[in-house]
């Protein structure tokens, strides 16, 4: 299956020893991957469990969890974006209908938007919070009790 | 003679509104705000608003080490405390590679099981409630408090217990623990009969629960429902069979399937499972094998840098742990892949074109706890 | 002398109670004090309003077991108009505080706050390092009976009741609870 992948998406990069089978993708090739992964047969991985940001100071990265229910395959791709600030990657929620929750709370929380998502807007927080707190510059001298 | 003018009229009921079903509400289970559009009673559209219970717990997990992040994890989703614990527990001792004593394998299978009954007791007391026979109430009430007891013998509290720990358990149990688990498993089969005669049977519960808020197979692998409410559209997700863990690889139960996706289907999946949980602890609580009951741990736990997944099977669906770690003794980025928070995205779809009075009995259904939501 | 700064057993003391109430006002309005603070302490009706995990305690305190609807916590009430007394069960953060404070306002005199659980006194688990929670549910509303614990027992809540009844028990006509925002 490595092979596969690595042949539909030249640029993408294998991460060695990891849990699962990990790819990083370059962030436009992301959508269009996302569309076969769900719809090929030898792939069909149409659940997709876990949506995440990670805020890793250079870079802000989203990592997908997919796991087919049918070849019991499991996979994880991850996609970095250039920069920190208005920063925007594809949405994959008209694929995966649960990402649309995920896709909102990562924006709220971390401050990627995502192009084409139909309520682009925060979840948790108020709509007029400044900042992001899960990012690791996040200074809240109001809020936050320090120990 | 008089000729009928038939004027156009507006039909009022034509028009969409928009109704608050606010954060303060005796069934949204939590702090839960919802604000549907009506066509006179028909859902049009349902948004969700969350965020009213939101306590940032992922970014204090940045600051915690990992024994603190298991006091957090019980409050995430309540109702599984101990099965949330086993998940970071299960993650830290793969990431170290520390094999824990078979005691200790057979004791958190128990107590994660006896959560799950506990969990969906307090479930059909509050579904039975939102229906409207009180008495529901009561019942499961009653008969939690005996698995209450159980729990407060061995560590001392009733609700919120942060037992599991890395490489094991906190304490040993209670020399009395098999035998009041023997005695609570014979007196709750008795109880589970009246559960059925009285909701189960009952034309009221039928009538307002079959055909109400279908979910198709396909529609709960993509919106990501795990757990009884995916279980009941007929998707296969129990991860104590797909990828098992403690002792659920050596036990026999079976994963119970509806296929029909509606209420009643949710509803019927928990009540068999409750029976399957009992399977479950009956097989187990003879062979309890004696032993340590925690392995040996280094005082400060740092992970290899790395990133780990883990996954259990909580009461409401899939719980998954990510963490990233960069080896100091707090994660870098923790994540929870929290069920309710899957299962609410449904929700939408599932009561749209529905009449407004089933909202509560598809909310009932498909059980969701605000905190694990907001995390 | 007031009630913050009274010994524990002379609290507890039933004659201690009836003395306090003696020293002040003229014989006619003690008794009819005495009748209104009896039925007023014994017929405390909650508002339904459970944020998280101290709320199943709460469900729990209503159960069967302890039960207390013989302290007079008869029936939950929906609606913020008709309740007495509304118990905060559960982290308040800071989308949700000015709900609590429309719900408070929202709630006719005489009405009576209990903070339960480590969260609404004081913030509790989530004290440090969170950027959303009210530390104590006293910023926002004015707190009558504190109860500790996470989750509090349902016995504490009970000791907890009992102790807004004596509170009750102290006021008088001709000296009625103000109400912070009159």
């Amino acid at each position: 299956m490595k092979e596969k992948i690595l042949s539909l998406v030249p640029g993408a990069e294998f991460q060695e020893n990891k849990q699962y089978v990990t790819f990083i993708i370059p962030s436009d090739k992301m959508r269009d991957l996302a569309m076969k992964l769900k719809n090929e047969t030898e792939f069909s991985f149409d659940y997709l469990f876990c949506l995440t940001g990670v805020d890793m100071l250079k870079y802000l990265e989203v990592v997908y969890h997919l796991e087919s229910t049918i070849h019991k395959h499991e996979l994880v791709l991850k996609v970095r974006t250039a920069e920190r600030e208005n920063t925007s990657v594809d949405t994959v929620c008209d694929i995966w209908k649960t990402a649309e929750f995920h896709e909102r709370e990562i924006y709220d929380l971390l401050g990627i938007k995502f192009n084409h998502h139909p309520d682009m807007r925060r979840i948790f927080l108020d709509d007029d919070w400044k900042g992001h707190p899960l990012r690791k510059d996040y200074v809240d001298e109001v809020n936050i009790v320090e120990l | 003679m008089k000729e009928v003018i038939n004027l156009p009229v507006k039909n009022i009921e034509e028009e969409e509104y928009h109704i608050n079903m606010g954060p303060q509400h005796p069934s949204t289970h939590g702090v839960l705000r919802l604000v549907i559009s009506l066509q006179g009673e028909i859902v049009k559209n349902l948004k969700p608003h969350c965020g009213y219970i939101h306590r940032g717990i992922e970014k204090m997990c940045e600051k915690d080490t990992y024994p603190q992040i298991i006091h957090l994890t019980d409050r995430l989703d309540y109702l599984s405390a101990h099965i949330n614990n086993h998940a970071v527990c299960l993650l830290v001792e793969k990431a170290l590679e520390v094999e824990v004593p078979e005691r200790v394998k057979y004791l958190r299978t128990i107590l994660d099981e006896l959560n799950r009954i506990a969990s969906h007791q307090l479930w059909w007391c509050s579904f039975g409630m939102d229906m409207g026979g009180l008495t529901c109430f009561f019942y499961g009430l009653r008969d939690r408090e005996h698995i209450l007891d159980i729990f407060e013998e061995s560590f001392g509290s009733r609700l919120l217990h942060s037992y599991y720990t890395p490489g094991g358990l906190l304490q040993d149990v209670h020399p009395n623990f098999q035998k009041r688990v023997k005695d609570f498993i014979k007196y709750f089969r008795k109880k589970i009969k009246d559960y059925d005669d009285i909701l189960t049977g009952n034309i009221i519960l039928q009538e307002r629960t079959k055909g109400i808020g279908l979910l198709t197979k396909e529609e709960a692998i993509s919106y990501g429902v795990t757990g009884p409410s995916g279980r009941a559209s007929g998707f296969a997700c129990d991860v104590r069979k797909h990828h098992p863990y403690g002792m659920y690889s050596k036990v026999e139960f079976n994963e119970i399937l509806f296929h029909e996706g509606d209420t009643f289907a949710r509803y019927m999946v928990r009540m068999h499972e409750m029976r399957e949980s009992m399977k479950i602890i009956e097989q187990l609580i003879d062979d309890i094998p004696a032993g340590n009951h925690t392995a040996k741990m280094k005082a400060i736990i740092k992970l290899p840098a790395g990133e780990y997944y883990q996954r259990v099977e909580a009461a409401r669906g899939e719980f998954g742990v990510y963490v990233v770690s960069d080896g100091n003794k707090s994660p870098y980025r923790m994540k929870f892949r929290s069920p309710n928070f899957s299962n609410l995205s449904a929700l939408d779809h599932i009561s749209r074109e529905g009449k407004i009075a089933d909202l509560v009995a598809i909310g009932g259904s498909l059980d969701y706890v605000i905190p694990d939501i907001d995390r | 002398m007031g009630i913050k700064n009274m010994k524990e057993t002379d609290f507890r003391d039933n004659e201690t109670l009836s003395l306090f109430k003696k020293s002040g006002g003229n014989i006619l309005l003690t008794s009819v004090d005495a009748l209104i603070d009896w039925g007023r302490s014994n017929s405390i009706w909650p508002l339904t309003f459970a944020t998280a995990c101290c709320g199943i305690e709460m469900m729990a305190t209503g159960a069967s077991r302890h039960d207390f609807s013989r302290f007079g916590i008869e029936v939950y009430r929906a609606s913020p108009r008709q309740a007495d007394v509304i118990v905060v069960a559960g982290t308040i953060v800071n989308k949700m505080a000015p709900v609590l404070k429309r719900l408070y306002d929202q709630m006719s005199e005489p009405k009576y706050v209990i903070a339960m659980g480590a969260c609404a006194v004081s913030g509790g688990p989530f004290y440090y390092n969170s950027y959303h929670v009210v530390r104590g549910v006293d910023h926002v509303i004015p707190v009558d009976v504190y109860v500790p614990g996470c989750p509090p027992r349902p016995e504490a809540l009970l000791f907890g009741v009992m102790q807004l009844q004596r509170k009750i028990k102290l006021e008088t006509i001709a000296n009625p609870r103000k109400s912070p925002n009159t």
